[in-house]
């Protein structure tokens, strides 16, 4: 097997990570209380470190510069899913969010520590400790909410209702998964997305919630994204933008 | 310093000169007390130090190079080289105890050893950094960097931070 083969992969983890930390860096300034304020700050913090020792493993494949590749790329190159790009939202969509990505890291991460590709193996060890903060904080913050008031309850249903179709892109297969999987390079997607229904599927229905019937992804390709895409691009590229030569 | 003392530069030189560069996010403990300075290694013609980060998004790193970068070029090395590495992953089990010591009077909570499973630390009471009491509360399992987090201590009611372990 051609080790190249693993670049869309790693761009689609790097992309997933990078793009929903920019996402709840939003929330800096605006959470409803200043504890999580500070834990949604190191949330985008520790997945913006997750995102660049992913782009570190792409561009050693293919001498990119992962800044070039976040600040200077259109946004039909991005490779994340869509369920990252969405805005915030409320509270309970933005803690769902979360949630459900927690849990397919934590259950990713789990299986790439054993990857035939070394590099790829270290870092999943790397990130697999401090993936289990995260989980722990989002899914009491899951409980707190399923099993709140009514208001929170409904929003928290509302949210899943929309997060749950775009939560199954995570798990269509990217160019070359047969051969990677074969090598041992990567789980399968298929086992992938088995082990994280078996943490999400049991855990929200603790949470009085219902999974809902519809989970149909929103596109099968990565490359094609919703309206959302755009606008959050022009806020994260603005400054690199501005002079793309700069020093820093 | 004349050129060819520079050669004779040993491996404990590096590591006394090693020991005068601090974390830069807690100033008080150095990054070999905190486990970060994983190798060192004289060659002819440089001095390569590995060092590894502690959490991933760690934005200390790099003003961590800067340093031991400028501490060893103090001490008579032209040309050093500082990378980095993820594996073994850092744990807050490698803290020395002297390390502990420090944070500990520095008013940071030393992590809880765990021997590699980070889980067992979660059912853990905290002590007081100030007091020792274990009658402390968990106020942010997130804090103001990324591998610390804030309790309180119900018994001599001061907000302390811990490590968090990992």
């Amino acid at each position: 097997m051609n080790i190249l083969t693993l670049q869309p992969y790693l761009l689609a983890l790097a992309d997933d990570q990078m793009i929903l930390s920019h996402r709840n860096s939003e929330w800096i300034g605006h959470a409803p209380i200043l504890e999580e304020d500070i834990a949604l700050a190191n949330m985008a913090q520790d997945e913006l470190g997750h995102a660049t020792l992913f782009y570190n493993l792409y561009c050693a494949l293919t001498g990119d510069d992962p800044d070039a590749l976040v600040f200077l790329r259109e946004a039909d190159a991005f490779r994340h899913v869509q369920m990252v790009e969405y805005p915030c939202g409320d509270w309970a969509f933005t803690m769902l969010r979360q949630y459900l990505f927690d849990a397919a890291e934590m259950t990713l991460l789990a299986r790439l520590t054993e990857s035939a590709y070394t590099p790829l193996a270290e870092t999943a060890v790397k990130m697999r400790n401090e993936e289990l903060y995260h989980y722990r904080h989002t899914s009491a913050w899951l409980k707190r909410l399923g099993l709140g008031t009514e208001e929170s309850h409904r929003r928290t249903q509302t949210a899943l209702d929309t997060l749950w179709p775009l939560a199954q892109q995570l798990f269509v297969p990217l160019p070359g998964e047969e051969e990677l999987v074969q090598a041992g390079v990567i789980p399968s997607s298929a086992q992938w997305k088995a082990a994280w229904l078996d943490v999400v599927r049991p855990f929200l229905t603790t949470c009085s919630l219902t999974i809902p019937a519809d989970d149909t992804p929103p596109a099968t390709n990565r490359a094609a994204h919703s309206e959302h895409l755009a606008p959050l691009l022009a806020d994260l590229q603005k400054v690199a933008r501005l002079e793309p030569n700069a020093e820093w | 310093m004349p050129n060819g003392e520079r050669g004779m530069m040993d491996e404990k030189t590096i590591w006394a000169a090693l020991a005068d560069v601090v974390d830069p996010e807690i100033p008080v403990v150095s990054l070999v007390e905190m486990g970060i300075v994983r190798e060192v290694l004289v060659g002819e013609t440089a001095v390569t130090v590995t060092i590894t980060p502690t959490f991933s998004g760690c934005p200390a790193l790099h003003v961590m190079k800067q340093d031991i970068i400028t501490r060893l070029q103090a001490l008579g090395c032209p040309t050093v080289i500082v990378e980095t590495t993820l594996h073994p992953p850092w744990s807050s089990d490698w803290i020395s105890n002297e390390g502990r010591r420090k944070l500990k009077a520095f008013g940071l909570a030393p992590p809880q050893r765990h021997g590699g499973n980070v889980v067992v630390t979660f059912f853990d009471p905290v002590p007081c950094p100030y007091c020792d009491s274990l009658n402390t509360t968990v106020k942010n399992e997130f804090g103001p960097t990324l591998c610390r987090a804030i309790h309180y201590c119900n018994d001599c009611q001061q907000p302390f931070e811990q490590f968090k372990p990992l």
